[in-house]
């Protein structure tokens, strides 16, 4: 069994999944930081592949991004490094990035060596649903890599019912429409919102994304969900204090 | 009543081909859906086409002049006309766009307005028609261009828009869509994203194109008149996404004796790595919410362009053109930076038109054509040099003026 659904079958509640950018803060930190974190309570990576152009990313992200491919980080390392940790980890790990580096890398080769490093899913929120169902849901489910889509207030239940048949790991729930890095609190709207998913009848877990930074914010949203993802904020921790700041930020997150 | 039948429409996913498309993060998905669902219904309505049309003609100065450049023609040694879309008001093309679609926003019940430029025109062009509507009016730019195209920024400025600088990536046209596009996705049920060429998610490549298409529209009538013919030999624009190509272009597409020109800005030279040369240098990949050519590494990131004119310096192009060019119904050419100055600044001594930098690289290749003494070649004049001066003043303090041949492209 992929090790995401392993994962979600044996924790169903404060799933804490933990978003960073690969080659971020130094090249070779990615091993590191994903023992790190796994040690610190983390139960899924989400793996970013640093890209010159992420569109739904606001300023942090645009900035580990930006460092990691100017330290040189790039695919072939990437699953390299992801092969490497793999030997001592069995941490779920999904990636995220945009389509064009997959399109670009060749997608076949792209979802091989995905496979080979050891990496459980993907995250691509710029492949329409209906598009990924026509031309890549097949190759994808015969590699045994679970996706995730992305869905939002905006959505509405028909969409993401769709998005929720077609995410083979998780739901990402989108807390409010936004780029990456925002840190509003939960309004009730959006509690609204995730409550309103409940009557959906959904099959996939759903973790609550974006805004999340704190252990506030987490408890709160982890209410909602079978837990939530910190991304921005915890590249703020990478970017002012390094690895040594791991411990200390999922800490404060889970409240030990 | 405007026709927009032809057999290069995208079908209902917006794919031309095998490019177009929307690839976009759900958080755009409504937004562009709801555009989707009801672009067409709106602009085939009567009264919007009413009031479109009363704009173009009392406000842009519709129908521009397809004007026979005799001392060029006799050079050349083929009949040459300018499609004088310079002398819309504001400058350029753009405004046809600009136009329609804020009477699209409007339609839409938007309030807020936001756009991307570079070289400007698009964003003065989108000021302008906010000033018009009395609308709020936020123009992103790249840092670098915001240098370069002072004199628009000024004028977007006294339009009343804000102006606010695009500082990642190569801080150009393609960081201020960017910039625009993460706007819009932080804003989604008040604004309305103008975007400036035929490039970005399905439906703005058709939108923009059936926006433009009033210029080949007017060249099909205006070249009977003066020919006795609809239909010119060569068309020849210049293309960064490639909207005032779409629009000169579009009414015949399905017109094979008419060949189509695209011409690229290939910098210092197309492999000087100093580029934006598109289509020769780029492969398929999505940018901007659209499957087409960009100029890309072997793992995807994009590759930053580089043109002396900001409004050509973009890693990609529009779907339609990566399709025109893949079924080789259009060719390309390209310019290099000096060969776009040697151009506008022989055109201005020859026929008295100060071209903009973008132009200029169509002008530069005229004498590339295969033509004789009858063939009818259209080049559209997408804009006027006013912005480009200090590019063009630059030049002419250096000593390198000296040597600009007062003859011969
Ligand atoms: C005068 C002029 N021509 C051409 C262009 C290039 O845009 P497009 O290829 O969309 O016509 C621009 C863009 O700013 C422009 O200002």
């Amino acid at each position: 069994m992929n090790r995401i659904n392993r994962l979600f079958e044996q924790k169903k509640k404060d799933v804490l999944n933990i978003y960073f950018t690969a080659g971020f803060p130094k090249l070779n930190d990615l091993s590191q930081i994903i023992l790190e974190l796994e040690k610190s309570g983390v139960d899924l990576i989400e793996l970013g592949m640093p890209y010159s152009d992420p569109l739904a990313d606001g300023e942090t992200i645009q900035y580990s991004s930006s460092i990691a491919l100017k330290n040189g980080m790039n695919l072939d390392l990437l699953f390299s490094q992801v092969n490497d940790v793999r030997q001592k980890t069995e941490i779920p790990i999904m990636l995220m990035g945009y389509y064009n580096q997959m399109i670009q890398y060749g997608e076949d080769k792209f979802l091989d060596k995905c496979v080979d490093a050891g990496i459980d899913g993907l995250i691509i929120p710029d492949i329409p649903l209906t598009y990924f169902e026509k031309n890549l849901q097949e190759k994808v489910e015969q590699k045994n890599l679970a996706m995730t889509f992305l869905v939002t207030p905006e959505s509405g239940e028909e969409r993401t019912k769709l998005a929720d048949r077609l995410s083979s790991a998780f739901l990402y729930v989108v807390a409010k429409s936004s780029v990456t890095g925002k840190t509003e609190e939960l309004n009730e709207n959006q509690i609204d919102y995730f409550q309103e998913l409940d009557s959906y009848q959904l099959k996939s877990p759903r973790l609550i994304g974006f805004g999340i930074h704190d252990r506030a914010s987490f408890v709160n949203a982890a209410k909602y969900a079978n837990g939530a993802i910190i991304g921005s904020a915890f590249i703020r921790v990478l970017r002012d204090k390094g690895i040594d700041g791991i411990n200390a930020f999922v800490s404060q997150v889970r409240g030990v | 009543m405007i026709h927009y039948n032809n057999s290069y429409n995208p079908d209902s996913e917006g794919f031309y081909g095998q490019f177009g498309g929307a690839f976009i993060p759900e958080m755009l998905f409504s937004n562009i859906n709801n555009l989707k669902n009801q672009y067409l219904e709106i602009i085939k309505d009567e009264s919007f086409q009413k009031e479109f049309d009363n704009l173009l003609k009392d406000y842009v100065g519709r129908p521009t002049p397809l004007y026979f450049a005799k001392r060029l023609s006799e050079e050349i040694g083929a009949k040459i006309y300018f499609k004088r879309e310079d002398l819309c008001h504001t400058g350029a093309h753009k405004v046809n766009n600009t136009i329609g679609q804020i009477l699209l926003a409007q339609r839409l019940g938007k309030t807020r307005i936001i756009a991307e430029t570079g070289a400007g025109q698009h964003g003065v062009a989108t000021a302008t028609v906010c000033a018009l509507m009395g609308i709020q009016c936020i123009v992103y730019m790249g840092e670098i261009d915001i240098a370069r195209q002072a004199p628009n920024v000024q004028r977007m400025k006294m339009l009343g828009a804000e102006v606010r600088p695009a500082k990642s990536g190569s801080k150009t046209l393609k960081d201020a869509t960017n910039e625009a596009i993460r706007d819009w996705i932080n804003n989604p049920i008040d604004t309305h994203y103008i975007i400036g060429s035929v490039v970005g998610p399905h439906p703005y490549p058709d939108m923009v194109a059936k926006f433009q298409s009033v210029i080949s529209e007017e060249m099909k009538w205006q070249l009977k008149e003066k020919e006795g013919r609809e239909n010119p030999d060569y068309i020849v624009a210049c293309v960064g996404g490639g909207s005032n190509a779409a629009g000169a272009f579009y009414h015949y597409l399905d017109e094979p004796e008419v060949k189509l020109v695209l011409v690229e800005a290939a910098g210092e030279g197309i492999y000087s790595g100093k580029s934006a040369a598109t289509s020769i240098l780029g492969s398929r990949g999505v940018i901007h919410g659209s499957m087409t050519m960009l100029m890309q590494d072997p793992y995807g990131q994009i590759i930053e362009p580089h043109s002396i004119s900001a409004g050509l310096d973009y890693p990609g192009i529009g779907p339609l053109h990566a399709h025109l060019i893949d079924s080789k119904r259009a060719q390309v050419f390209a310019a290099t930076d000096d060969q776009a100055i040697e151009a506008a600044f022989h055109i201005t001594q020859m026929e008295g038109i100060i071209p903009a930098l973008e132009t200029a690289h169509a002008l530069a290749v005229l004498d590339q054509m295969e033509v004789n003494k009858d063939s009818v070649v259209i080049v559209n004049m997408s804009g006027r040099g006013d912005k480009d001066l200090n590019t063009y003043i630059a030049v002419q303090d250096s000593d390198k003026t000296e040597n600009i041949p007062s003859s011969g492209i």
